[in-house]
């Protein structure tokens, strides 16, 4: 039994008489430690299954299994980074992360303890300069900073990336990218991340799972990206396993699963 | 609700000020001045001139700005005066409809707030009862002054009820819009972290409602004051509403004029009062 095992996924949307099937058989289990991609065009349901591993959505059958336990309902050992970060405006970068550690460790740690911890994940995402900023002020990329620092905040056991860095522009996606890997690294998380970025993909997962388009979308194939860790974009950009990697992604997706 | 305020150069910097340093924030000043402060007075001054020509004639109906300051000339210089009765200066006048709005309105914002968040909640509560407010919000307040008296059997509770049923419609619907357009993140955000009810109501539905609920409460306490001079003329005692009323009896038309004076800038400094308030609540965030 994997570490978080994804069973039998069946997922329809019923609106009136009418239903439609989004999911169709999702199977997928991931390991501990690992980092997974979905990949998929727009409309293919990617983020329904993340939705669904999150809790936020119910599937139709099939369940999610994370460390032995079913899930059900959200909670905060599958912490999420939202695309368009969801920070709470009212609050600064620091309270906003305070608002889920607070709530969270409130009887495990002491207050020194979790101030520490708030400090330490913002430190981590290099956003310890701009503790007492509200979202408004800061850029896109140092929100999404945040957002990442208050979903590691929580210790989850699967970290959950809904296209992370899709609203990013490419410089600042890439740096942001080589901090996840970083991030990766050093503390050894569960990553699940849809994405619609192949080079993104391939520099960041350990195996990449890919869709078919709906309706009744189900996992194609998945492709185990064997390229040695730490990664660098500069040297991989001329690697032969990339661009091989790479070219096995796009035919997926623009030959044989070709959005009509 | 963030207009592009332009504001004077900050005063008393820890440098020591330079004399190149001090003309400049003389001219910033003077700038401000002349920017903000000159169209308004230079209206003032023209309006008063031409209030002063159409009423200076024999035969006119209403007294001249001139006649208004010698005439009510005792009641600026001395607001506090109190000779018992009805008899008190116009600042215990405004001070008493002030006492009256801030009672009703106070329970306005509990009860309407509490009204909002149901309404915004629940579907059920909608369909119940928001047919029932789209009526109810649109009788006038005076309409409902005779219904009060028969209920409370005096003037001081009913005048409040007025208040209360007059501010309470705005605040309840911007409170309920404000509910329902939290986004879904906000909401995802909560469950994730599994907050309880009341972790939910205080630290994400409040606040993310909060640009909306000031417009009601800005909107509320507008009418509040709107409702409480006209529901003072009727039922008398201490109250600018009723010193109106009184002047009007006594023909002193030019008491009523600084009363009309007096009853728009505290108007305005209410509606500035609550617009502070919900700016330095909300920080300034927007409404979406």
């Amino acid at each position: 039994m994997s570490y978080l095992s994804i069973e039998h996924l069946d997922m329809s949307f019923v609106r009136g008489k009418l239903a439609s099937q989004v999911l169709r058989d999702i199977n997928l289990g991931v390991e501990q430690g690992e980092f997974i991609s979905i990949i998929g065009h727009s409309g293919c349901g990617k983020s329904t299954v993340l939705n669904i591993v999150a809790g936020l959505l119910d599937p139709s059958l099939g369940g999610v299994i994370l460390d032995g336990k079913e899930v059900r309902g959200p909670g905060p050992d599958r912490s999420m980074v939202f695309q368009n970060h969801s920070l709470l405006p009212w609050l600064t970068v620091y309270e906003n992360v305070a608002v889920a550690v607070n709530k969270l460790f409130k009887r495990s740690m002491s207050r020194s303890e979790r101030r520490e911890w708030i400090e330490h994940n913002l430190r981590l995402v290099n956003m310890g300069h701009a503790l007492d900023k509200y979202p408004q002020e800061i850029s896109g990329g140092m929100k999404q900073r945040v957002g990442i620092a208050r979903a590691l905040s929580m210790k989850p056991k699967v970290l959950l990336l809904d296209e992370p860095f899709g609203a990013l522009d490419a410089l600042t996606r890439a740096h942001l990218q080589d901090e996840v890997m970083k991030i990766q690294k050093d503390l050894g998380n569960t990553m699940l991340m849809i994405t619609h970025d192949v080079d993104e993909a391939v520099l960041l997962s350990d195996r990449i799972v890919m869709m078919t388009n709906g309706p009744s979308a189900t996992i194609g194939e998945i492709l185990s990206v064997d390229l040695p860790r730490p990664r660098d974009r500069i040297a991989l950009a001329d690697d032969p396993r990339y661009n091989h990697y790479r070219a096995a992604v796009l035919s997926f997706l623009h030959d044989r699963h070709r959005l009509q | 609700m963030n207009a592009n305020v332009k504001i004077p150069a900050p005063l008393a910097q820890s440098a020591p000020p330079t004399p190149g340093r001090a003309r400049r924030m003389a001219t910033a000043v003077g700038l401000f001045g002349l920017q903000r402060l000159l169209p308004p007075v230079v209206i003032l001054a023209l309006l008063g001139l031409l209030w002063e020509l159409l009423c200076s004639g024999p035969g006119a109906a209403l007294p001249p700005p001139s006649v208004v300051l010698s005439e009510t000339w005792e009641l600026i210089i001395d607001p506090f005066y109190d000779n018992g009765g009805n008899d008190v200066g116009l600042a215990w006048q405004l001070l008493a409809s002030l006492e009256r709005v801030a009672y009703g309105y106070l329970l306005a914002v509990i009860a309407g707030v509490a009204l909002g968040v149901l309404i915004g909640q629940s579907d059920w509560a909608m369909r119940g009862l928001d047919p029932l407010f789209q009526v109810l919000r649109t009788v006038p307040p005076l309409a409902w002054l005779p219904l009060s008296l028969a209920g409370f059997q005096d003037s001081h509770p009913s005048a409040i009820f007025v208040i209360f049923i007059t501010a309470i419609w705005p605040i309840i619907i911007n409170t309920a819009v404000g509910i329902r357009n939290i986004p879904q993140d906000y909401r995802n955000v909560a469950r994730v972290l599994q907050l309880n009810s009341i972790e939910y109501f205080t630290s994400i539905m409040l606040p993310a409602a909060a640009p909306y609920i000031f417009t009601g409460l800005r909107i509320g306490v507008g009418l509040s004051w709107l409702a409480i001079i006209a529901a003072e003329m009727l039922i008398g005692g201490v109250g600018i509403g009723f010193f109106i009323w009184d002047a009007w009896n006594a023909s002193r038309i030019s008491d009523i004029i600084l009363a009309l004076v007096y009853i728009g800038v505290v108007g305005f400094c209410l509606d500035r009062l609550v617009a502070f308030v919900g700016r330095r609540i909300t920080r300034g965030a927007p409404a979406a």
